[in-house]
């Protein structure tokens, strides 16, 4: 596993673990709380993007599947999370019902629909974190890559299928809160949501999967099989002609970005509070593709260090000029495109004097 | 010998065009062919229809007297051991000279095999042995898209017998080479074929000499002559529709 870690995955990786002790350290340990409360959960979001960021380098910038779809993946993850939290609030809610949580009370409903059975428990809730968003990929994948749609016109409908997700989650017949979604969490597994200790263990669990995310990334597209996904990007015909079947191969990078997608999105839920049909936003899913491009596509530490940067300043940014941030991120995203091919991580490794390695993705820009 | 590939009354058409029409062509094992033709007389087609990646109207297509090539795929029909080579050099650019190799080289394809596979002492072997057979040994380590034209074809034979191909289809090797390289080029699959069925589409009538091998002229999807390049060098219809008087 050593070797998966080289001189830039070891910066990055030893840059989070800082983060994951003294940000907890700070805000539990430490005498008038250097490191405020709403900040840890704010950081915490940032890690649950980057996580996001490196799902979809791994899909676009190693195997040029140019998904804008993937907010669809996370969100499903974050709403699997979010009906276990739900689960959890029991009698505490405002009608107190033991069975049944407050949105579904207020619809009339008197039973739980089949498709919350078990979420009761969280080891369950857990595997469908991965498996929801898993098994969408895979049918999602199985057509589309069966029947050869690539470029554009998987975006395209990529794009489409968050889209029309999100529509289904609007309607409050379809049972998972509507409009408003799922909120108002008490705890999970018994620890207060509200607890700063639980909102530090959430960030440094964030900070763990970032890590394990970024391995398992490195790992795949390290080994041989990453090698045919790169080949599949620059010469997908070529790499049919050898003998490989492509669609299997895209359909394996797509069922595991997208669980991996899921992944963040259960972790962002309890920091954050609330998963409503926001989250399936096309808006969304294109953000994530400026994060990429933006940190630096085909590099994995550079997806993660984009998504963090935008965060950082769409937070500041919004807290300041409010009305201009949309401009400010386009006009981010045409600079990079422009100017920095290979991203931020690009420029900060060229301007570190080392030749730095192109991205896998610096030859052809556009998937 | 034995017959390494028929095809048999094949016809496809596309949009009312008849691209291949009533084609029959026996190639047998060993055998070096070349197949020459004016623009638009079927060749990439052909190619297209042996490999699986256009399926034929009608007809049989045949792989060793008894698999039927026109229910397989792109990546079928390589599994079976048909390599081809495009016209425009195709290598992964963004990966090493040596990678190119490897990931051609004859091995489980599957997507378990590939993510756990491990390289072995024989495979290094033979890695070293293809690029010396195609003379990159001494740019290995180089990104494919840094060689030059001619090194890029080359790289691309070298992929081709790494997949330790049955028969190999090789469209145009010559176009864009040096006089030089291309003369080089019909010696190295002079040398391939007999161990391998070769099949070469080309235009370069001084390279198909150079193969000096049996010829096969195609002409609107249909075989128009074959035989040696002096006896449908003397054909009258050749002359008509391709050589030009």
């Amino acid at each position: 596993m050593l070797s998966l870690i080289d001189r830039r995955m070891g910066i990055f990786l030893a840059g989070l673990f800082v983060l994951a002790v003294a940000v907890p350290a700070g805000n539990l340990a430490m005498a008038g709380q250097p490191v405020p409360s709403y900040i840890v959960a704010l950081l915490g979001k940032y890690l649950c993007y980057a996580l996001l960021a490196v799902a979809l380098d791994l899909v676009w910038g190693y195997c040029g599947i140019l998904s804008l779809g993937h907010g669809a993946f996370f969100a499903l993850g974050g709403y699997a999370m979010g009906m276990h939290l739900m689960r959890e609030i029991g009698a505490r809610g405002v009608y107190a019902n033991p069975d049944l949580p407050d949105f579904m009370v207020f619809l009339g409903w008197k039973e739980l629909p089949w498709f919350w059975t078990g979420f009761d428990m969280f080891g369950f809730a857990l595997l469908m974190v991965l498996l929801v968003p898993g098994a969408l990929a895979f049918v999602f994948g199985w057509f589309a890559f069966r029947s050869r749609v690539t470029g554009v016109y998987l975006s395209i409908i990529t794009q489409a299928m968050t889209y029309a997700l999100m529509l289904a989650f609007f309607r409050n017949e379809m049972g998972f809160g509507g409009n408003n979604g799922l909120t108002d969490f008490k705890d999970v597994l018994g620890f207060s949501l509200q607890a700063d200790a639980t909102r530090a263990g959430l960030f440094v669990l964030s900070a763990i999967a970032l890590a394990a995310g970024l391995l398992v990334a490195k790992a795949i597209t390290s080994s041989k099989l990453g090698k045919v996904l790169i080949a599949i990007r620059d010469a997908e015909s070529r790499t049919r002609f050898i003998g490989y079947r492509v669609e299997e191969y895209k359909l394996f990078v797509f069922v595991v970005s997208a669980m991996m997608a899921g992944v963040a999105g259960a972790l962002y839920v309890p920091q954050v509070g609330i998963i409503n049909p926001g989250e399936f936003s096309p808006a969304n899913s294109i953000g994530i593709v400026i994060w990429v491009a933006l940190g630096g596509r085909g590099t994995l530490v550079g997806a993660a260090l984009g998504a963090i940067i935008v965060s950082v300043a769409q937070t500041l940014f919004t807290s300041w000029f409010p009305e201009l941030w949309l401009f400010a991120l386009g006009g981010l995203f045409v600079f990079v495109t422009i100017f920095l091919p290979t991203g931020v991580l690009g420029l900060i490794e060229s301007r570190l004097g080392r030749k730095a390695k192109p991205p896998a993705g610096a030859k052809e820009a556009s998937a | 010998m034995s017959t390494q590939l028929l095809l048999d009354g094949v016809n496809r058409s596309f949009d009312g065009f008849k691209a291949i029409n009533d084609l029959s062509l026996t190639v047998e094992k060993g055998e070096l062919r070349a197949i020459i033709g004016p623009n638009g007389a079927g060749k990439t087609t052909m190619m297209d229809i042996i490999t699986g990646k256009t399926r034929p109207d009608t007809g049989r297509v045949l792989w060793n007297q008894s698999v039927d090539l026109t229910r397989t795929d792109e990546a079928g029909s390589a599994r079976l051991g048909i390599g081809r080579k495009f016209q425009k050099p195709t290598v992964f650019e963004t990966q090493t000279v040596e990678d190119n190799i490897a990931l051609a080289l004859k091995e489980d394809r599957s997507v378990w095999a590939t993510l756990f596979y491990r390289r072995s002492a024989e495979d290094t072997r033979r890695i070293g042995e293809l690029l010396e057979l195609v003379k990159l040994s001494h740019v290995a380590g180089w990104m494919a898209g840094d060689l030059s034209h001619g090194q890029k074809q080359w790289l691309e034979i070298g992929m081709l017998m790494a997949q330790d191909p049955e028969l190999l289809l090789v469209d145009e090797p010559a176009a864009g080479m040096t006089d030089a390289e291309t003369m080089r080029t019909a010696e190295l699959l002079r040398q391939i074929a007999g161990k391998h069925t070769v099949i070469v589409v080309e235009h370069d009538m001084d390279f198909v000499r150079a193969l000096g091998c049996r010829v096969t002229v195609l002409h609107q999807g249909h075989v128009l002559a074959e035989g040696s390049l002096d006896h449908v060098s003397a054909n009258e219809q050749v002359i008509e529709v391709y050589l030009g008087r």
